[in-house]
């Protein structure tokens, strides 16, 4: 489904939710909305579905206007964090609802081969009540699934589930996206997952759409230190710059060799903000990189990654450093980064300059 | 502060026949006074049963719980100075941050001059200074929970303090900086921390040792790097790590390893005759030149920009693998015949899922 929201707000009371934008949703793909909690993911969402009507601007679906019809009158799937079903029917049931309600012909093949595609075939016979989250959110989304709608809403439906079993169904979930053709709208608030979904993504923030693109591009291209924030765990390392010829200088006389856009100094732009992604920091130097002398404050192990939080003449830094490091709290930390991994944002927070990506892509 | 010691066997059956009839299977435990631990398993794996042993929740089917030598099996949790935080922040809406902070103090009759010194220093340390003086309605979910984390940290009296999922409702940018801040609190007030998750991340980064359990078993208790370097069972490979540890089956017959049905001289090392299962590390498994010594021929599944690196997925037969590759490698297309180091110092072998030594 082609779905666009033409310039659209809302507002509830006096107060704003959503503050106006214009998305025209990747049709066939998944779009991720990505953004902390209260960025509007759900209040957009709601729209998308038919259940709230925006305060101003046009909802258009494969060209039609929308706006103001109901939910029931529209073919739209939702899965919600809660797992959601119905508890007086046996899974099968569950899963047969959709197709039921339109009359479909072989219907319980159709339950088995989605079933299947979940693993769930062998609970068919059970109730809601008698499975675990997991496997009911599993029952939530073939049922989803079965109604074959063009437009697949998910807010957060992995939230609740334990983090190997998330792991395991977002695979499942990509997999069974890739190929369908509906056009799929999933929320969450990590920036992780969002790249794990691929598709493209459209970052929130506190009502504000402030990027829509393909997810790798936005992520290598934030155009703005708002969605660098939003959309880095670890968070960016930020640092404060002024540009000087050459480059950037930096707190404790440190000068990093990046180049600037020429008309930064007529534009009056002198304070300037560096970021480095928590990645973009070594342990092991190589040729071309500045060293940046720092003391150990905490080396966090995640099991494949050490996150090391060093104090720096640049204030405190966190590297994400692969494989196990045992750094002592308290001891000197030599980090190295190569100048051509710099981001650096503008006076006003708009993105000056990104690393070039590896291949061109 | 206290040592904990487990021997113990939970049940909620009244007559235990087999280990599914078990919540907690037979285990004996010491957690350390002055240690950070994490519980870390999938839900149904028994950690919440454990949790709830320690502070005296629940009471154990069979065997007991020693806090420094004494037998607190039946006492309460008022008893043993225990101190919990919640998955949702337990709070006075009415009160302030400070009367919150004060509270579990109030009740033990703590010196008035002892509270404020200790109140200062819990909410300096939460970062939560400038907000003493507000009411805990007015504010957010966040704020809210770190209010209930240091409720639980203010006593230096307590035996142990036990967390139960505590960072659920906190946003990933927040979790980064509350994560941080328990480590550091660790560090300077050395109290016992007993913390319950499923997500490996939290685990790994809070505590000292890790007990990652399954089905009512403990896998292992082990650092994190124990864990992700030499994990004693499959399931902490596959369980710890994102993606999980690759599997491959393997045979030893005489001098050649078959790996994936593929010939490679054995490794040096000694390992038994017969059917084994090679484990390696996403993070491990580098792309090599063709007909390397312990390296397989794959071909290509997908390739993934995840941002901070690229994920590989190859296809050796009917298995899938997973590599973690740095984001300026370049990648062969999808379909293409690769080679990948699958033998070398990272390597863990198993025969029946456990770590052969």
């Amino acid at each position: 489904m082609e779905l666009v929201l033409e310039r659209i707000s809302k507002r509830v009371g006096g107060q704003t939710w959503l503050h106006p934008m214009h998305l025209e949703l990747e049709s066939g793909a998944v779009t991720v909305l990505l953004g902390a909690t209260q960025a509007g993911k759900t209040s957009l969402m709601r729209i998308m579905a038919g259940l709230d009507v925006p305060t101003e601007g046009r909802v258009r679906a494969d060209g039609v206007d929308v706006t103001g019809m109901p939910v029931r009158e529209r073919n739209v799937a939702m899965v919600y964090q809660q797992f959601i079903n119905y508890p007086s029917l046996t899974v099968a049931d569950n899963i047969a609802s959709p197709l039921k309600l339109r009359g479909d012909r072989d219907v319980a093949q159709r339950v088995r081969a989605l079933a299947e595609r979940l693993h769930i075939e062998m609970f068919l016979d059970r109730y809601p009540a008698e499975l675990s989250g997991g496997q009911q959110q599993r029952v939530a989304l073939a049922r989803a699934l079965a109604k074959g709608a063009p437009l697949m809403l998910l807010d957060e439906p992995l939230v609740n589930l334990d983090y190997k079993l998330r792991e395991e169904l977002r695979e499942e979930l990509t997999q069974l996206f890739a190929t369908g053709d509906s056009t799929v709208v999933y929320a969450t608030t990590e920036p992780g997952e969002a790249l794990l979904l691929g598709g493209y993504t459209a970052v929130l923030h506190e009502g504000e759409l402030l990027q829509y693109g393909p997810t790798a591009e936005v992520f290598h291209q934030p155009n703005s230190l708002r969605v660098a924030r939003a959309f880095s765990d670890p968070p960016m390392n930020l640092i404060a710059a002024s540009a000087v010829e050459g480059g950037l200088q930096l707190p404790g006389g440190a000068r990093l060799p990046v180049a600037l856009p020429a008309d930064l100094a007529a534009s009056g732009q002198l304070t300037l903000t560096l970021g480095l992604r928590a990645s973009a920091l070594r342990l092991q130097s190589r040729p071309g990189d500045l060293a940046l002398q720092g003391v150990v404050e905490l080396a966090e192990i995640s099991g494949s990654d050490t996150f090391v939080h060093a104090t720096t003449p640049w204030g405190e830094l966190v590297a994400q450093v692969t494989g196990v490091h045992h750094l002592d709290l308290g001891s000197a930390v030599t980090l190295h980064l190569d100048p051509a991994h710099a981001y650096v944002f503008g006076t006003d927070g708009a993105l000056l300059l990104a690393p070039a990506r590896p291949g061109g892509r | 502060m206290a040592r904990i010691e487990l021997d113990l066997a939970h049940s909620y059956k009244p007559n235990p026949q087999q280990d599914s009839d078990y919540a907690l299977l037979p285990l004996s435990m010491v957690f350390e006074d002055g240690g950070a631990y994490a519980l870390l398993g999938p839900s149904g794996c028994g950690k919440t049963t454990m949790l709830n042993i320690m502070s005296g929740l629940l009471v154990p089917s069979h065997g007991k719980v020693l806090f420094d030598g004494r037998d607190v099996t039946r006492a309460t949790p008022q008893d043993r100075n225990i101190a919990q935080v919640f998955q949702f922040p337990v709070i006075y809406d009415t009160m302030t941050v400070a009367e919150n902070l004060a509270f579990p103090l109030k009740n033990r009759k703590v010196p008035e001059a002892q509270i404020k010194q200790r109140v200062g220093q819990i909410a300096e340390m939460l970062e939560m200074s400038h907000q003493l003086d507000m009411r805990a309605a007015g504010l957010s979910a966040d704020q809210k929970q770190k209010i209930s984390l240091g409720r639980g940290l203010v006593r230096s009296d307590v035996a142990a303090v036990l967390f139960d999922e505590p960072l659920t409702v906190i946003d990933p940018h927040l979790k980064w900086q509350l994560r941080r801040k328990l480590k550091q609190i660790h560090h300077e007030l050395k109290l016992t921390l007993i913390y319950v998750t499923h997500d490996q991340v939290e685990a790994l980064t809070f505590a000292d040792k890790v007990v990652v359990m399954s089905r009512g078993r403990v896998m292992q208790l082990g650092t994190p790097d124990a864990l992700f370097e030499k994990p004693a069972h499959t399931f902490v490979g596959h369980f710890i790590g994102s993606p999980g540890m690759n599997f491959l089956p393997a045979v030893v017959d005489g001098a050649t390893l078959q790996v994936a049905g593929q010939r490679m001289a054995l490794p040096a090392r000694s390992l038994p005759e017969g059917a084994l299962q090679v484990g390696v590390r996403p993070e491990y498994l580098a792309l090599s030149a063709p007909q390397a010594a312990g390296a397989l021929q794959c071909r290509v599944a997908q390739v993934q920009d995840i941002g901070t690196y690229q994920m590989l997925t190859a296809q050796v037969g009917d298995h899938t693998i997973k590599a973690r590759v740095a984001p300026e490698v370049a990648l062969p297309a999808v379909g293409d015949s690769i080679w990948l180091q699958v033998l070398g110092e990272h390597t863990c072998f198993y025969q029946n899922e456990e770590l052969l030594a």
